[in-house]
């Protein structure tokens, strides 16, 4: 048992990646249990970014495979390039009677057939057609899959870490559901914020950042907002107000550069009622309440 | 014990199976809980439940079975929530009041807390005894005590149990109305796709049978891509019963104004009832007053009806003639006729009401209503089922 509780705890987040106690629990799960990760949250929360860092946190290659809404599940293992050869043996460009020259790997195919074991990060699954996941379940579960025009069958060496994104757009098939590990990442709280923000502007004075999270969380607290703002949105909203040399009098005042954080009009114009009724911005954590006083 | 969790989620509705439960023995014969019980909780959670709208039933199960703390706080918070819903602001406390609120312990804090919640049977907000917000009583929240209990939020995460007991997923359920996002996610399945349109797309089968006829000479042949056929007629009650509701419909509208799948949409209003006018715009006056029946003539029966309404009137306003409430636009025809014009005019329609399903029975207009129109409750779940008997399969 010893020597497989090491096996738990490969993954331990990377100095760029803060990740909670229960999402490196659930990765390391689901690397030993050699079943895919399903990752859950509200966007902006770092889902993508995760698979990146599990990849560098485990030392193993990254591949990713983007879904679009036109994404086919064959597409991930393998494309039989058709038009290549149709047009080769008409205009007589290479051997055409040798198929495997037209066949190409998709994403999943690569990491089946990469003699090291993978990451393979499936990004935004939801995008895809409603079936889209129910087509890949045989293979996610076997590691295998089999070209039909040579009837080679390609068996994964190594089982790859499987990292699969949803922004929630769509419900997943059940069938799908209960083959993965699922993690739901929670937006993070004002402590864990402080450290996301340390690892990206670590310069960052204390004062003022207190000043920037008591904004940004009470942005959040208004029930109203048709779309919360997120950590990436924070991220990049600090660096425009590092850029622009804003002090914490200015920012006590003012919520400037309002359109690195709220994206929809009727959020801004909100916000401008709000700020034309001379409304007064919380400046410290009590008035945000007793949420944020613990 | 391990047992009860499983079937105490079965009991609530969580789609577990033994796939997910012999994935959780495998990571705990691996040790991947750690001996920890807050390790324990998530892992089971990553391992059994797959999606966050089962977390809230997830914590209300372990806390139960691994406490037997089962539904305490259950019934209470429902109408103690409300209560809280929208906190009157409190006055800042000086550091003397602050000062003067008595220190409670925790279990004194709790038996009082419990015994104050069965004297309460009203809202309170503002004062120091009461559950409520803005006040100085030490439950409640959006008020000012030192060692208060917070009733509906969160706080930090040092044991299982009060993670579990916090139940900070209630949120995430979906039998309850809830945001724009999720009102999209329901929306997505309002789609008939079909093949309309301009051929931009290469059909390679069909380009690989017209070559091989045509003797090996490439014939690229093109194909219509696939398209929503969807075209919705959305007819809204904003009358004074509707008041309550306008945050969630709001949400609906937003929702639907954003959903660009769809072929067409086209919202009316109307008050209370629909009669001879509905109107373009939420205002409803005159200048924007359209004949319905000039909508039904002019779309076909394959648009599907989408009303929302609370169907709940006076019994006059739906069976007889002049029965609309506004004096200056009364029709001779009653409202039930023109539902019924609409409910035979239209191959799918369906009503969704913002009142809890429990009540629909308890109004008289709202029964009449229910047999022309399926209908279905303002909720994610409800708006994922009225969006399947619009273009799910008959049955």
């Amino acid at each position: 048992m010893a020597v497989q509780q090491d096996d738990f705890h490969r993954f331990a987040g990377t100095a760029g990646y803060i990740a909670s106690a229960p999402l490196v629990d659930a990765v390391n799960c689901a690397v030993a249990l050699e079943r895919p990760l399903l990752i859950k949250g509200e966007p902006g929360t770092g889902k993508t970014l995760l698979a990146r860092h599990v990849s560098d946190g485990l030392g193993m290659p990254m591949l990713s495979w983007h879904i679009k809404s036109t994404s086919k599940a064959a597409d991930g293992l393998y494309v039989y390039d058709t038009v290549q050869r149709l047009n080769d043996s008409r205009f007589g460009g290479g051997d055409v009677s040798d198929i495997r020259r037209y066949i190409k790997l998709g994403p999943l195919g690569q990491a089946f057939s990469a003699p090291k074991r993978q990451v393979l990060l499936i990004d935004e699954v939801d995008k895809a057609d409603l079936e889209f996941p129910n087509d890949l379940l045989r293979e996610l579960d076997e590691m295998r899959f089999t070209v039909i025009e040579t009837g080679d069958e390609i068996v994964a060496n190594e089982r790859p870490v499987v990292i699969i994104t949803s922004n929630n757009e769509k419900e997943l098939p059940d069938a799908f559901l209960r083959r993965c590990i699922f993690h739901y990442i929670e937006f993070p709280d004002a402590a864990l914020m402080k450290r996301i923000v340390a690892v990206h502007h670590p310069n960052l004075d204390a004062t003022l950042l207190d000043q920037v999270l008591i904004k940004f969380y009470w942005l959040r607290e208004q029930s109203d907002l048709r779309k919360k703002p997120s950590t990436s949105e924070l991220i990049d909203w600090i660096s425009a107000l590092l850029r622009a040399g804003i002090t914490q009098d200015q920012l006590e005042a003012h919520i400037p550069f309002i359109g690195a954080l709220l994206k929809k009009e009727q959020d801004a114009d909100a916000l401008q009622r709000f700020d034309a009724k001379s409304g007064r911005y919380p400046t410290t954590w009590k008035e945000l309440g007793p949420r944020y006083n613990q | 014990m391990f047992l009860d969790l499983f079937y105490g989620l079965r009991d609530e509705g969580i789609p577990v199976a033994m796939q997910e439960w012999m994935t959780l023995l495998e990571a705990m014969k691996r040790g991947m809980h750690g001996s920890s019980l807050l390790r324990f909780y998530h892992l089971a959670r990553s391992c059994l439940v797959k999606s966050e709208t089962f977390f809230d039933a997830y914590d209300r199960v372990f806390a139960r079975v691994f406490h037997g703390v089962e539904g305490q706080f259950d019934d209470l918070t429902e109408d103690v929530m409300k209560w809280l819903q929208d906190p009157k602001n409190f006055p800042n406390l000086s550091p003397e009041e602050l000062a003067a609120l008595e220190r409670l312990s925790s279990d004194e804090l709790m038996r009082r807390f419990l015994e104050t919640l069965a004297e309460q049977d009203e809202r309170h907000d503002g004062g120091d005894r009461w559950v409520g917000t803005g006040g100085k009583s030490p439950y409640g929240h959006g008020g000012q005590h030192p060692t208060g209990i917070r009733v509906g939020g969160e706080s930090g995460r040092r044991t299982a149990m009060k993670v579990a007991g916090e139940r900070r997923f209630r949120d995430y359920r979906t039998d309850v109305a809830l945001d724009v996002r999720q009102m999209r996610v329901a929306l997505k399945r309002l789609r008939q796709l079909t093949r309309t349109g301009l051929a931009t797309e290469l059909d390679l089968d069909e380009t690989i049978d017209e070559t091989c006829k045509n003797a090996g000479e490439i014939e690229l042949v093109f194909r219509a891509p696939k398209k929503n056929d969807v075209r919705l007629l959305l007819l809204m009650d904003v009358g004074g019963t509707m008041d309550p509701y306008y945050e969630p419909m709001s949400q609906l509208l937003t929702a639907l104004h954003d959903e660009r799948g769809l072929r067409e949409f086209r919202p009316y209003y109307f008050h209370n009832c629909i009669y001879d006018h509905v109107y373009s715009r939420a205002r409803l006056t005159r200048a924007d007053a359209v004949p319905t029946g000039d909508i039904i003539r002019s779309l076909d029966e394959r648009w599907k009806l989408l009303v929302v309404g609370d169907a709940a009137m006076h019994p006059s306003e739906l069976l007889e003639g002049h029965g609309g409430i506004n004096p200056h636009n009364t029709s001779p025809t009653p409202g039930i006729a023109w539902l019924q014009r609409l409910s035979g005019h239209f191959e799918r329609a369906v009503w969704i009401n913002p009142d809890e399903q429990k009540l629909w029975d308890h109004t008289y207009t709202t029964r009449l209503v229910q047999r022309l129109f399926p209908m279905f409750h303002l909720s994610v779940d409800g708006l994922a089922d009225a969006v399947q008997a619009l273009v799910g399969a008959r049955v």
